[in-house]
């Protein structure tokens, strides 16, 4: 048996957490976005298939994964976008305008795709090892030799953190999703704002996919997502709508699935069934502890996270 | 054909429990790629050729599928048999619906639909058809109905499975001979005995070509998720496995292998476009001689109902072809291995022969004796053979 407590083991479940948290990390950041506008967003699974199946399909088109990666962007922002033309101007069921684009984007992914299931990714973001930083001890391995992408988010999520809790705009955003009727008292454009926002959003989910289908898992098959997208929007809610926690989160959900199958190669005598439930045992207490309005309060949640805001309506 | 019926009948058995450890069908995925028709189908395609021209009456054949023919799986493999079919005979007409949910009401609609627009073949591809099957076969006896991977049969309703026991046999000779490290990885989904008896079929093969190599099981609990799917083989080659196995759906495990320049044997479809320096081979199902077989029984008047369990002789599994790092030598011995299985000297039963001793070095299997298919597709396959690290029973 390994030793489970050594180090060297810990280095390697963190190197092994970090890319395969990233694609639900870039989606639970989309997620945050749009849910600090106020729009809940439950068509993250789809948005990031969509990507992912974008992402490849021009990448195989171009020869070039970074044009996949923005063609990703592109496709999100696009299903960003009809879900925010459906929950803002037109003020529909946000939580049923999510689940419709979830179902629309696998089985429109799953259609689209069916010519490139099993084609070769002519090119794909692989392994990049930072001089000087890679050979660091322990952080090398976990931070330094990783894919473009990951570095990528290494520099969104502080970036997004200072944005959201240090300027002007910022401050705006959260407050389109407190109270949109102050933010629409203080002169701001309220739907653009929000419109923009979940476009946004859905662009990081997009990206999110082609992490799976660019770097990680390079190629495509239908719902090769399998599920991260809910588990991204849960992760908003355990990170406290705060990006810095959103990373935190992500990479525990990333350690715990590596590490869970490196405790069964090391003979840890805990059921894989059981480590295998710990992500989603996490997910269910965050969604619990959210559940409860005080809780909410404390925990962070945007005040009118949900609510459509028609101005003639404002209290 | 009447070879190939026959031969397959012999084998025959019919349990409970091999339909319920076939029940992870209903999920998991196996394919052959496009590439399993040009590779795979070659001696069957002479077969059924010399068995009768390609022509026949016209018949509507159906299919009822549990997946998305997409799946790079197990619903994509019955498809490209579909297409095989409908290339050998052109004047079968193939339809097919996929991603049918399993419960009664819906199999049952449409099986049923099938029948009633004159479909005169159903295939209902997943474990969950077998009672929709059985009870929509009562009210359309003129109708063959071939349920795969279940037990249950009528008047006008036979069985289907396969031996992809065989070349994981073989994929285990490769792969024991191609590693230096004497240790391989396997990335498992669910601790069932198809799978266990998949690992063994697979250890068995590593081990005759290599007994001092080891074979370490992790376990995934999940037939399709491509990133957890990486992250278990990225766990093995972390513990130093230098040839990595699997029963899962995605080429994850053979990209993280290629990802460190070590090798991998792939599963359902010729996985070797998406890691081509790393996979050696795969095991693979090939359905489409099984559907030419018994749309040709039927247009002749001799098909009866049974239950099909083909082995590679029958052309129901096969290989995908070896990878050019394979040494010459180790190619060699491994295509005259296969010529054995084609040739039907050697089967699952040969591969399942004593002396086997489990994990703990207890002889399961005394030496000359070999598992009966109950034994073989029943729940008493739920030991490891010797070699193999990890808990049959996580």
């Amino acid at each position: 048996m390994d030793d489970v407590t050594s180090l060297a083991f810990l280095t390697s479940v963190l190197a092994a957490a970090i890319p395969a948290a990233t694609a639900i990390l870039y989606a639970c950041l989309g997620e945050l976005l749009c849910e600090r506008a106020g729009i809940l967003n439950l068509g993250v699974e789809g948005m990031m298939l969509m990507g992912a199946l974008g992402g490849f399909a021009v990448t195989v088109w171009t020869d070039r994964a970074w044009l996949g990666a923005l063609a990703a962007l592109g496709i999100g922002a696009a299903f960003g976008a009809l879900h925010a033309v459906l929950t803002v101007p037109i003020g529909a069921n946000q939580v049923v305008s999510g689940l419709a684009l979830t179902l629309f984007g696998a089985g429109l992914s799953a259609f689209l795709g069916r010519d490139l299931v099993g084609r070769a990714a002519p090119d794909s973001f692989g392994r990049l090892h930072v001089p000087l930083l890679g050979d660091l001890p322990e952080l090398g391995p976990i931070l330094f030799r990783q894919n473009a992408l990951v570095y990528l988010s290494y520099a969104l999520v502080p970036a997004l953190w200072f944005f959201v809790y240090r300027t002007r705009p910022g401050l705006h955003l959260r407050a389109l999703g407190e109270n949109p009727g102050t933010a629409d008292a203080l002169g701001l454009p309220v739907a653009a704002l929000r419109v923009a926002y979940v476009v946004a959003g859905g662009a990081l989910a997009g990206l999110g996919g082609a992490v799976i289908s660019l770097a990680t898992n390079p190629g495509w098959t239908e719902n090769v997502t399998a599920g991260r997208g809910y588990i991204a929007v849960a992760l908003v809610i355990f990170a406290g709508w705060n990006p810095l926690r959103a990373a935190f989160g992500a990479y525990l959900f990333g350690a715990v699935e590596a590490g869970q199958f490196r405790l069964q190669g090391a003979g840890v005598p805990i059921s894989s069934f059981f480590l295998n439930m710990l992500p989603y045992l996490f997910t269910v207490a965050a969604l619990v502890l959210a559940s409860r309005p005080a809780a909410r309060r404390r925990i962070g949640a945007p005040a009118a996270l949900g609510q459509a805001y028609v101005r003639e309506e404002r209290a | 054909m009447g070879d190939v019926a026959a031969g397959s009948d012999r084998d025959v058995t019919s349990t409970a429990s091999a339909a319920r450890q076939s029940r992870r069908d209903l999920l998991r995925g196996a394919a052959t790629a496009s590439l399993a028709l040009a590779v795979g189908l070659g001696p069957r395609d002479a077969r059924a050729q010399d068995a009768s021209p390609a022509a026949g009456p016209p018949i509507k054949v159906a299919f009822v599928y549990v997946g998305p023919v997409g799946d790079l799986g197990w619903t994509y493999a019955h498809d490209q048999g579909r297409l095989f079919l409908s290339q050998q005979m052109p004047n079968v007409e193939t339809v097919y619906q996929e991603n049918v949910p399993e419960n009664p009401g819906d199999a049952e609609r449409v099986i049923r639909g099938f029948a009633q627009d004159g479909a005169k073949v159903v295939f209902t591809t997943s474990f969950g058809y077998m009672e929709p099957t059985i009870s929509v076969a009562e009210d359309f006896p003129d109708t063959v109905f071939v349920h795969i991977s279940g037990y249950k049969t009528a008047e006008n309703v036979g069985t289907g499975f396969g031996k992809i026991e065989e070349p994981r046999y073989v994929s285990g000779l490769i792969a024991g001979r191609m590693s230096t490290a004497n240790r391989l990885g396997y990335v498992a989904a669910f601790p069932i005995p198809e799978v266990i008896r998949g690992i063994n079929a697979f250890a068995l093969g590593v081990r005759a070509a290599n007994p001092a190599a080891t074979v370490e099981v992790i376990w995934t609990n999940t037939w399709f998720d491509p990133p957890k799917e990486r992250a278990a083989a990225e766990a093995l080659l972390d513990r130093g496995a230098d040839v990595l196995a699997q029963h899962q759906d995605s080429a994850g495990i053979a990209q993280a292998a290629q990802d460190r320049g070590r090798l991998a044997v792939g599963y359902n479809a010729d996985m070797a476009p998406l890691a081509p320096q790393a996979v050696l081979t795969g095991p693979i199902w090939t359905w489409g001689g099984f559907y030419v077989q018994t749309v040709q029984q039927v247009q002749a008047g001799s098909w009866e109902a049974g239950q099909y369990w083909g082995g590679w002789k029958d052309g129901t599994v096969d290989l995908a072809p070896i990878g050019p790092m394979v040494p010459e030598a180790v190619r060699a011995e491994a295509e005259a291995e296969i010529a054995r299985f084609k040739a039907g000297e050697k089967d699952i039963f040969t591969i399942f022969t004593g002396p086997i001793l489990d994990q703990a070095g207890a002889e399961k299997v005394p030496a000359g004796t070999a598992l009966t298919a109950e034994q073989l597709l029943g729940t008493d396959m739920n030991w490891f053979v010797q070699g193999v690290e990890g808990d049959p029973a996580p």
